[in-house]
């Protein structure tokens, strides 16, 4: 199956599908779906580690904690004890001050931080086509949740309701 | 004898009515421009026939620089996938009637890989991820001086597999192969478990680690665009969730 082709007289299916000047007036072609980086001989670069598949475990077995812990925390929230209404920082303090309540918003923050953030990380490896906006995409989704789940942590642990 | 069964007359009736059909084919030609067109073209057909026996009419009575791929025309060889009214079949087992010939049936390339001219793709990364996940029979020892047997329920295991014939519908049809073609496809794996479930294979463990990489079943979405694609009508998303379960079960 080897084909040899000089450049000159292949296009690559990216010029090929760019939908210029097609005359058929069906809105499906300005939906361009850009050709994939070609496989080749060289691609699989081995990685010999389980991550992928860690990877893959952790969304499914949060997924299922997260909905009972959301569940929960929505119907305290909005449904029991009049609603929305009650919520104030008396409410907060008063919640935070079992280390039940606190290890519940710990486990929601930490499951629903890191299961949001792997989506996002497969979400760039679909869609960055360029190694460097991959890299960056990544760096900056990586800050914003370690980040977000160190000060969501410090705050349910330093909460003082006295301030 | 002048008298026919009234089966017969029906079916005469019927094997001669033509309709005038369009067909809307996506034609490609880097020599000429670097851009495609679609271009109509009308032809009487029976509607019992096939998109293929389309193609030929067009190619050997109308234009004969139509370029496409089809060698058996029987659903076998596997030559002629190409997205007809935009899903992946092959133009031999898909017969006119069936894709609405009141409207123009659009013709086009499979999605994902280079387009070379007209209906033709460059195959060449499809095979080469067929070719990395090793799609032979593995022993280890010597080799029997008989047939390597086997029972029809460790048979059965991967029947469904066995049955893929290459043709590429199914990885063309992954949105994430769409999206970066360095993902393995449903083919490649389709054909790894083939052989990861045959009892006679001693090269199970190596194909998984294969196929554990980052190029691998993790990357699948089970959107089941492929199973919907398959014109053998494998179950291939069930096939890569089975890889998936292996390679879970394995390590724990």
């Amino acid at each position: 199956m080897t084909t040899e082709y000089s450049d000159a007289i292949v296009v690559p299916s990216k010029q090929a599908h760019t939908g210029k000047g097609l005359g058929t007036g069906n809105p499906a072609d300005a939906f361009v779906i850009e050709p994939p980086r070609k496989r080749t001989a060289k691609t699989p670069r081995r990685t010999r580690t389980n991550f992928e598949m860690l990877a893959w475990l952790f969304m499914r077995l949060s997924g299922v904690v997260l909905v009972a812990l959301i569940l929960g925390h929505l119907i305290i929230m909005l449904i029991l004890d009049g609603g929305v209404s009650k919520i104030g920082f008396a409410f907060v303090a008063g919640r935070w001050a079992s280390p039940f309540w606190q290890g519940w918003d710990l486990l929601m923050l930490w499951l629903a931080m890191l299961h949001g953030a792997n989506g996002m990380r497969q979400v760039i490896n679909d869609y960055a086509e360029k190694d460097s906006t991959r890299l960056w995409l990544k760096g900056l989704m990586g800050t914003a949740t370690v980040f977000t789940v160190l000060l969501g942590t410090l705050v349910i642990f330093t909460f003082d309701p006295n301030i | 004898m002048e008298k026919h069964s009234a089966a017969l007359d029906a079916a005469e009736a019927g094997g001669t009515q033509l309709i005038t059909v369009t067909f809307r084919i996506r034609r490609f030609n880097p020599e000429e421009h670097p851009d495609p067109v679609w271009v109509d073209y009308q032809l009487e057909m029976d509607p019992k026939e096939r998109v293929l026996d389309a193609l030929n009419k067009i190619k050997w009575e109308q234009d004969g620089t139509l370029t496409y791929r089809r060698s058996c025309a029987h659903g076998i060889c596997g030559s002629d996938a190409m997205r007809i009214n935009g899903r992946n079949r092959l133009a031999c087992k898909t017969l006119i009637k069936d894709v609405d010939p009141e409207k123009p049936i659009t013709i086009e390339a499979i999605k994902g890989l280079t387009v070379l001219k007209d209906l033709v793709v460059d195959m060449d990364p499809f095979f080469q991820a067929y070719k990395d996940v090793m799609p032979f029979l593995i022993t280890k020892g010597n080799e029997p001086t008989r047939e390597r047997l086997q029972s029809a329920e460790d048979r059965e295991r991967f029947d469904d597999t066995t049955k893929c014939i290459l043709c590429a519908a199914c990885t063309s049809s992954c949105p994430v192969f769409w999206n970066d073609g360095q993902y393995f496809g449903p083919a490649a794996i389709v054909n790894a478990h083939r052989f990861i479930f045959d009892s006679r294979d001693e090269g199970a463990e190596q194909r998984l680690e294969i196929l554990n990489d980052r190029e691998g079943v993790w990357r699948c979405r089970t959107t089941f665009n492929c199973s919907e694609a398959c014109p053998r009508g494998i179950e291939v998303t069930k096939a890569i969730q089975e890889v998936k379960r292996a390679l879970v079960t394995r390590r724990f």
